[in-house]
């Protein structure tokens, strides 16, 4: 887990994104930064519109207008492929492992730049194929031990748990060496002695290894904990931002909030 | 006993060149789940291409390049490998069933223009008099039938072993990938259509490598050797055998080509010369009720499709299990 150096602009910033559903603003002028080595909390009730931040972000979802930087380096038209190749990569809401594969097949697929994943490599180039596979397997199976996943490396990643599979999609991202990390609620529907793990995990990872990390949550509580600066958005805008116990005593927050429980 | 012998060895070369064929078909289909319904168009480039390399000069037609049939074996793949990446290209970006219409029209095309364009392929009457291997010992029948026998058997085990090796590489483990979640696929950096061009034109490669050989074996082709009938026939050998498996895809193509040769002999057998046309259509019968019994039985062929496991995926060592992440 390599960390890229020596880069003076924010690893993210956005400006004026937005995105419409067929005239419905469902992300409306976000302009955010997230900055070196920070744990930043992007909350908000159900619908604010958080997920579909993240899908453009991460180049999954094109946006209708404004920009995003990586690195001081514009990606806004640019593809999922080329946004990891900067170093950023994303998790998803309800995570996507690849059911019939092992879990250690999962994370191995996480690598980058495999020369057996080219077909001529595959073909011609049988001892760098399995040099890059080796390091490969051994930087694997290195991320299931730190995620706990170790003891079921051989299993079908269909009969993990949600937490597990959690877990997984965690350990599969960290395979491609990214700087930034897009979470998206990584503690939803996992249990209770899951949860402080893969929150102990995220602390690390953040602190330790220096990863830059945006965590949307809905659980404010776990925000808390986590992160110093939390980004509140409601209806596709940003509501508030600042310390989490400051946002959390916003009369706007609260009735966002509460406006979304009722 | 020795006609037996001999005519086994023909149906079976003639078997395994069809297993070759299916091959092809298993990894686009099989492998990557790509619907291609114009197979005997890939397979007929194939074909062709090779003729037209290896045979001598003629005034006839252009060409005649008399190359050696291992090149035109070469020449014959590639032709269609590049094909299908042509069809490919322009499809694959597309909703799936763009590519079955494309492929489907591909394959009418490529009959007409095999029909037409008579100055290199010989018009309505084909291209004759290609060079068969070990033609040499074409005096004494047995040796002939089993020199071919062995070679075709070659070409089956090295396609395999090919293919096989190919998914069980990194290569074969993101085509998974992506035939389990696109999204997350693409999230991790892998570009699903870069991967389907290159399994579509691996399939072609091998269809056509098919083609080329069962042409030579043969000795001559002719449109109508590539109707849309041979689509179905390869499509029924690899359901037959079992979608997703290289092994079913060999068996099937036996199995079935055994099928249509016996209901073809029983056919020539009962019904008077002046009806055989119209009753040669009881073949496809034949085939499609084989087809239902096993959809029927067994749902998923013969063999059915395997759990992949990639390679170098050895236990872990005692050394590896202490480590910090
Ligand atoms: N693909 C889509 N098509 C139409 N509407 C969408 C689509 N994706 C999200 N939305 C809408 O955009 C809004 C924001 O959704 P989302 O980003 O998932 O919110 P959050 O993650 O904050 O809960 C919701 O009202 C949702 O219905
Ligand atoms: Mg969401």
């Amino acid at each position: 887990m390599t960390t890229r150096q020596g880069h003076a602009l924010p690893p993210l910033q956005t400006t004026g994104l937005s995105r419409s559903f067929s005239g419905f603003k469902a992300v409306d002028g976000m302009s955010l930064s997230l900055h070196k080595s920070e744990l930043l909390g992007l909350i908000g009730p159900n619908g604010a519109g958080k997920t579909t931040m993240f899908n453009m972000l991460a180049g999954s979802l094109p946006s209708s207008s404004g920009s995003i930087c990586i690195h001081g380096r514009d990606v806004t038209g640019q593809d999922a492929r080329t946004r990891i190749g900067h170093g950023m990569g994303r998790s998803f809401q309800i995570p996507k492992p690849f059911p019939h594969m092992t879990v250690l097949e999962n994370v191995l697929t996480g690598a980058q730049n495999q020369t057996g994943e080219r077909l001529f490599g595959a073909c011609f180039q049988p001892g760098r194929v399995r040099r890059d596979e080796h390091a490969a397997v051994e930087k694997a199976r290195g991320l299931l031990d730190f995620l706990l996943l170790s003891h079921l490396e051989g299993q079908m990643a269909a009969v993990l748990s949600g937490g597990q599979r959690k877990l997984l999609e965690l350990a599969r991202l960290l395979m491609a060496d990214p700087d930034i990390l897009l979470l998206d609620e990584p503690a939803a529907g996992v249990n209770p002695s899951l949860l402080e793990q893969i929150m102990d995990r995220i602390v690390t990872l953040n602190t330790q290894h220096g990863k830059s990390i945006l965590l949307i949550e809905h659980n404010m509580q776990m925000v808390g904990r986590l992160c110093s600066r939390v980004v509140v958005m409601a209806q596709g805008r940003e509501l508030a931002q600042g310390r989490p116990d400051d946002v959390t005593r916003d009369p706007d927050v609260i009735r966002a909030y509460l406006g979304d429980a009722a | 006993m020795i006609d037996l012998l001999s005519y086994g060895a023909f149906f079976l070369t003639m078997a395994l060149s069809y297993s070759v064929i299916c091959l092809g078909l298993n990894v686009q289909w099989g492998q990557t789940g790509l619907f291609n319904v114009g197979v005997a168009g890939f397979v007929a480039v194939g074909a062709y291409i090779s003729a037209v390399l290896t045979t001598p000069e003629t005034a006839e037609r252009l060409g005649g390049f008399h190359m050696p049939i291992a090149l035109g074996w070469l020449g014959g793949g590639l032709g269609a490998a590049f094909l299908s990446a042509l069809v490919g290209a322009v499809t694959l970006r597309l909703r799936a069933d763009y590519l079955a219409i494309a492929t489907f029209g591909a394959a009418v095309v490529i009959q007409l223009v095999l029909l037409n364009l008579e100055t290199i392929t010989g018009g309505p009457f084909g291209i004759g008099f290609i060079p068969r291997p070990f033609g040499d010992l074409a005096t004494n029948a047995n040796a002939f039938g089993l020199a071919n026998l062995v070679l075709m058997a070659v070409l089956v085990l090295v396609t395999y072993l090919v293919l096989e090796h190919l998914v069980r590489s990194p290569w074969g483990r993101v085509l998974r990938a992506i035939r389990e979640d696109e999204d997350a696929a693409r999230a991790l950096g892998k570009s699903p259509e870069r991967f389907r061009l290159q399994a579509f034109a691996l399939g072609g490669f091998v269809m056509g490598l098919g083609g080329a050989a069962q042409a030579h074996f043969i000795g001559f082709i002719a449109p109508d050797n590539y109707l849309p009938t041979l689509t179905f026939q390869v499509w029924t050998m690899l359901i037959i055998g079992g979608a997703g498996n290289m092994r079913g895809a060999i068996l099937g193509g036996v199995l079935v080509w055994g099928i249509w040769a016996m209901s073809g002999n029983l056919v020539s057998q009962l019904f008077p010369a002046e009806h055989q046309a119209r009753a040669s259509s009881l073949q496809i019968v034949m085939i499609g009720v084989a087809l239902c019994a096993v959809l029927l039985m067994r749902p998923r062929g013969i063999l059915g499709e395997v759990k992949t496991l990639s390679r170098h995926l050895g236990p872990r060592k005692p050394e590896d299990t202490v480590r910090e992440g």
